[in-house]
């Protein structure tokens, strides 16, 4: 975008004339907006642009899924969550797949991921969270998957959250501690946006998941499909550290983070 | 943590309530990525994370829901493009340079080609816009939703949904006139 002066927001009321044609006022609003416009030749013409712009996007295509993409699709999904086991390239394949997971695991495969998922459907909500940062532990241990912004200065990871989630998780590096920083990435836990910072242990990555939350709760660890959670809350945010180093290391992990400043 | 779950199992759940949103879904991911497979591979990462979090889903409007989740995927597939300097973005620049010979015309036999090449030159002006800009417009135009669907699904405040839709309108209006395009 340019810095250009939006000229045409000269009147406060273009944005009520834009919500009227998007069909967003009430009747009585509508009416009100009507007597302000035939007054108002900026909201004449803000109406005249609003209708030139549908008009050209009209023009442009709805993208719809193609047959062959939407089988290419349901037939790689659970082909994606275990790499191991070839692709079944039929169209039943989804269902197949479900089938496949009620049916008690008989395809004897190994990938971690495909486990985390089927754990994931297949047991009650009240641990939901749990799973959720495991499965997003799992998940971004593929390759490709494990930081977004890869640096070990705290000063470069901390400010690339900055407009990416609606708050500034702390992100401190614990080298000397021997827990370097690695990196950062968004992901996505509990319907909401969440900082995941990337730390090393040894050759063993440790994701700590970061968000808003009230309250104060001290360090409880738990074992999920053989990767250790531990999770602490602290000055408003809640942390969840996932990782496949032993739980006593990360439970240091936890404390290190809790008193470096 | 979560109340109660859907009643329905897992996989008639998914099935039934996600998957009929596979087209917005595509629409929506072919619009924020600059080619068809990357659209493909968050269209697909996006399906997977459906899945992972489809306990969590509380009911309600369930393509707002599959949207919010393609929208993130998809910024975070940008922010990965972004950190790596080696990944080339051609094709567009292309096609909007081959839309600067384009004249609308009125009605004759060509009439059908003229409309086909104007809807690569409007494709091009959308794409040209930035990720903010495109997302509310392409949610509002194509995917019909309203304000406040769109303000969840973009996790934005309908201020700013509101603020960023003129914007997108204008920009577009403006680039269009630029380019002799007219509706």
């Amino acid at each position: 975008m340019s810095s250009r002066p939006d000229r045409a927001l000269d009147c406060d009321k273009v944005l009520l004339v834009q919500a009227e044609f998007d069909g967003e006022l009430d009747a009585a609003q509508a009416a009100a907006l009507a007597a302000h416009r035939s007054d108002c030749p900026v909201c004449q013409a803000a109406l005249r642009e609003l209708a030139q712009a549908r008009e050209l996007i009209r023009e442009a295509p709805y993208e719809r899924l193609s047959d062959e993409a939407r089988r290419r699709l349901l037939d790689r999904l659970p082909a994606a969550a275990r790499p191991a086991a070839p692709p079944v390239r039929q169209p039943l394949a989804w269902r197949r797949w479900f089938d496949w997971r009620a049916g008690g695991f008989g395809f004897g495969l190994g990938a971690a991921c495909a486990a985390a998922l089927a754990f994931l459907l297949l047991t009650p909500a009240a641990e939901t969270l749990t799973q959720q940062v495991v499965a997003e532990h799992i998940r971004a241990l593929q390759p490709g998957h494990l930081e977004d912004v890869v640096s070990t200065d705290q000063h470069t990871v901390k400010p690339w959250f900055d407009g990416r989630l609606d708050f500034a998780p702390p992100v401190k590096n614990l080298a000397s501690a021997g827990f370097p920083l690695k990196g950062g990435r968004l992901d996505y836990i509990d319907d909401r946006p969440v900082a995941a910072l990337v730390y090393q242990r040894d050759k063993h990555i440790i994701d700590l998941f970061v968000w808003p939350q009230p309250g104060d709760a001290g360090i409880e660890s738990t074992v999920r499909q053989g990767y250790n959670v531990v999770h602490w809350t602290r000055g408003g945010m809640t942390f969840w550290a996932v990782s496949d180093v032993e739980l006593a290391q990360l439970r240091d992990f936890a404390e290190v983070f809790e008193q470096t400043r | 943590m979560r109340v109660e779950e859907p009643s329905l199992s897992p996989d008639e759940g998914f099935a039934a309530i996600v998957l009929p949103h596979l087209d917005a879904a595509h629409n929506l991911a072919r619009w924020l990525m600059h080619d068809a497979a990357a659209a493909e591979d968050v269209l697909q990462e996006a399906l997977l994370r459906a899945l992972t979090y489809f306990s969590s889903f509380r009911g309600g409007n369930a393509r707002a829901w599959l949207l919010q989740i393609v929208r993130n995927t998809a910024y975070g597939a940008i922010a990965t493009e972004r950190a790596r300097p080696l990944v080339p973005i051609a094709a567009d620049e292309e096609e909007a340079g081959a839309v600067a010979e384009l004249r609308a015309t009125g009605d004759d036999p060509e009439t059908s080609l003229i409309r086909s090449r104007e809807q690569g030159g409007v494709r091009a002006l959308i794409a040209a816009l930035p990720f903010e800009l495109r997302e509310v417009m392409v949610l509002r135009e194509l995917e019909e939703l309203s304000y406040k669907d769109i303000a969840e699904v973009t996790r934005t405040p309908i201020g700013t949904v509101m603020s960023r839709l003129w914007r997108a309108r204008r920009s577009l209006v403006e680039a269009a006139a630029k380019q002799g395009l007219t509706p």
